[in-house]
């Protein structure tokens, strides 16, 4: 579970709100997502989770426990972290880049291995066949495959993801998003995916915040939202995937 | 195989292990330093621009100057470790450069990757940050692994054995099989610790790879077997050898080489293990017999009057003589006594060039100079002697330009210039057909040589006795000669020690 209390984060002291008066809670297994333009906070408030970026004021906790009480780099390697970039380590071996937090949090050699097995085969890779390469010889999916098994390695209960799926190629993003859902709901993980695409959201979340200029418009369900903006600006973000639909129908019948 | 070449590969393994250990100890200091600096250089905006802007001035200081610096700030101490500082200093550019440029290049979504998994800002440096930029490091110690192996020969001119001791006493004696020799075998190190280098960086990669494939580990075996045989031959210099009960100094020239082995020759007959410290500079030899890290050298008055006591004026051979005597006794140098024969300045002139202009004396070229040009060694024209020359006999010349000795020789023969700055003992100025010019106003000083000897060497009356047997006994003509052999006829120094050593006896 995560809770963010009446948090705010400044860059310049406070002249401009980056997130202001933000409070959310996330329950355990939830699956919520932040939506919005670029620059409109929903980055921020991911990271402040996490704290690699530090609130300004505001409390945030994860499962119980105020994120500021714990040492940062202890508290990461307990929460996963998937980021558009990816960020493999391009000198380590695939299966290397995958044990990596269990090897921070200093498990045993065989435990490791084992995890780092059971990762790689949950995303489709097999240990036999990938452990070995380097991840510069893997394609763009596979990359991003195996940046969600390292995030996942740890058995963390908690997973950040900021635009995860944003680089990939339609195909492959519809494949790794079925699959991700279906990760997230036999392993019980409560998510948190940043994303501008309203079409990923509503069809991963649970429940969705649209972010607008720092602060949270509105969050509900898909179908709350559908029926419900409470907002110009809620009503127009939702309705766009039905829009694009439509104009697509009406293409088909032109024909 | 020539007999030049042969003695030449003699002194081969001595100046290949001192070019070695000097090279290996530069650049193993100067990556313990300039990586650390390029780390904490890329963490702070406000240390980096400052320390490239040092490092990289200190590159820009010639070498030379860089050498005589740490010379003077050592307080005038002689030898590898000058050396070893200076080379450090100028091997640090390329490292510091490229480890904070290979640090700089580490794609950002890497380190936000390590960060967001909770690696701490240490283990983002140790396990991520260095081992990316290992490659742009490793060829900047690259760099400054040839860059030093290439300055490392200018640390003969403080008293340090390397490659450039077969350069330095080539060029100054003609000896091209012995610059060659150097060159190639200087080269030949540059690209052997290259590829060593190159070797180690392939080793860490490699080290771990799981699966090791018989040729791999054979590879790895031999890459550490010639580091083991590199690394022990560096080594080896490092086992204090007893102190040589006598060091010997020389100079640049043939004239001090000859003396030098003589001096050398001469103390071994009577007993002494002797230790030669060739093609130093004044300065740094003056120091080095002061506090006592030579024990005997050659010196001439006038070097001793115009630049360790500054003195302007010219009161006659005599009084110079005495005057320097006196002085370098209070520096705690004693003057064992004089050669016979003195090395000072002259003007000197093709005697064909002379004649057509009817010149015999400077007075006589007073008419002429403004329409003539001069060449000097590489100091004469900054010398005071030059300045009262040229105002007592109020002329200067319409140009003037500075060479190497042996190109200043060529230059006049070959008419390049009319006027040259000849040394009287030069052994070119008889084969050449030069006319030495008289100088009636007494512009230019007497250079008379002098043994001298540090207070050490000077309280063995053995010693003293040795060089006593060679005081007066060496005539101008005869020095002229010795020096002749080498520096027209192509003979060797011993060639030349055993003519001087003929001559003495003769009396």
């Amino acid at each position: 579970m995560i809770e963010l209390k009446n948090v705010q984060k400044s860059y310049d002291g406070g002249v401009t709100l980056a997130v202001a008066d933000t409070s959310l809670t996330i329950e355990r297994g939830e699956f919520l997502g932040l939506i919005g333009a670029s620059g409109c906070g929903k980055t921020t408030t991911l990271k402040m989770i996490n704290r690699l970026v530090e609130p300004s004021s505001g409390e945030i906790r994860v499962n119980g426990h105020n994120v500021i009480n714990q040492d940062p780099e202890q508290l990461r390697r307990n929460i996963g972290y998937v980021f558009q970039g990816i960020g493999l380590f391009p000198h380590r071996t695939v299966a290397e880049n995958v044990s990596a937090v269990p090897r921070l949090l200093q498990w045993s050699a065989g435990d490791i291995r084992a995890r780092c097995e059971e990762c790689m085969e949950m995303v489709g890779l097999p240990y036999a066949e990938y452990g070995a390469r380097s991840p510069t010889q893997l394609s763009g999916g596979q990359q991003q495959r195996i940046g969600v098994a390292r995030a996942l390695a740890a058995r963390p209960e908690v997973l950040l993801m900021d635009e995860p799926f944003g680089a990939l190629d339609p195909i492959t993003r519809s494949e790794l998003q079925e699959e991700f859902k279906s990760i997230q709901k036999s392993m019980d993980l409560t998510v948190v995916m940043v994303t501008h695409d309203m079409t990923e959201a509503l069809l991963l979340a649970d429940r969705i915040a649209v972010m607008r200029e720092g602060v949270i418009l509105q969050i509900g369900t898909p179908q709350e939202l559908l029926r419900k903006p409470s907002h110009d600006y809620v009503r127009d973000i939702v309705a766009m995937p039905r829009l694009r639909a439509q104009r697509l129908e009406e293409l088909m019948r032109d024909e | 195989m020539s007999e030049n070449l042969r003695e030449q590969l003699l002194l081969l393994p001595a100046y290949f292990q001192g070019h070695l250990l000097l090279t290996l100890a530069a650049i193993t200091m100067g990556v313990l330093i300039s990586v650390p600096l390029g780390v904490w250089a890329e963490q702070s905006a406000r240390v980096k621009r400052p320390l490239l802007a040092v490092v990289s001035i200190i590159q820009t200081f010639p070498s030379l100057a860089i050498l005589a610096l740490v010379v003077a700030l050592l307080g005038g101490r002689i030898g590898f470790l000058p050396a070893f500082i200076a080379l450090t200093l100028y091997s640090m550019l390329p490292i510091v450069r490229n480890t904070v440029t290979g640090l700089e290049s580490v794609s950002t979504s890497v380190i936000e990757a390590a960060k967001g998994i909770g690696m701490s800002p240490n283990q983002i440096l140790r396990e991520v940050k260095l081992p990316l930029a290992m490659p742009v490091i490793v060829a900047g110690i690259r760099t400054a692994m040839v860059w030093t192996v290439g300055l490392a020969t200018l640390s003969t001119l403080v008293g340090a054995t390397s490659f450039g001791n077969y350069i330095f006493t080539g060029l100054q004696t003609r000896n091209l099989v012995a610059v060659t020799v150097g060159s190639l075998a200087s080269a030949g190190l540059a690209v052997g610790l290259d590829g060593l280098v190159a070797s180690i960086q392939w080793l860490l990669e490699k080290r771990d790879e799981a699966t090791d494939s018989s040729r791999l580990k054979r590879i790895r075996v031999s890459i550490y077997g010639a580091i083991a045989i590199i690394v022990s031959v560096a080594l080896y210099g490092m086992i204090p050898q007893p102190r040589a009960d006598i060091v010997i100094a020389g100079k640049p020239f043939t004239e001090q080489y000859i003396m030098a082995g003589l001096l050398a020759e001469v103390l071994e007959e009577a007993g002494f293990s002797v230790e030669q410290r060739l093609g130093m500079g004044s300065a740094v030899v003056y120091e080095a017999i002061r506090n006592g890290t030579v024990d005997v050298y050659v010196e001439y008055t006038g070097t001793a009057w115009a630049n360790f006591m500054n003195r302007e004026g010219n009161p006659g051979r005599e009084a110079i003589r005495n005057g320097v005597v006196e002085f370098l006794a209070e520096q705690n140098v004693t003057t064992v006594g004089f050669t016979g024969f003195q090395n000072r300045y002259a003007l000197a002139m093709r005697r064909d060039r002379a004649a057509q202009l009817g010149v015999t004396s400077i007075e006589d070229l007073v008419p002429f100079a403004d329409e003539l040009s001069a060449g000097s060694d590489l100091e004469f024209f900054g010398r005071t002697e030059w300045l009262r020359l040229r105002d007592l006999y109020n002329m200067d010349f319409a140009e003037k330009l500075t060479f190497d000795v042996s190109l200043m020789y060529t230059a006049v023969a070959e008419r390049q210039v009319d006027v040259i700055s000849a040394y009287t003992t030069d052994g070119r100025v008889a084969a050449f057909d030069l006319l030495l010019l008289d100088d009636p106003r007494d512009a230019l000083i007497s250079y008379d040589a002098m043994f001298l000897a540090s207070q050490n060497a000077a309280a063995q009356p053995q010693i003293m006795q040795a060089i006593d047997a060679f005081v007066e006994s060496i005539p101008d003509a005869a020095m002229r000669q010795a020096n002749r052999l080498v520096d027209v006829d192509g003979e060797s120094i011993n060639v030349a020690i055993e003519f001087l050593r003929r001559e003495v006896a003769k009396d």
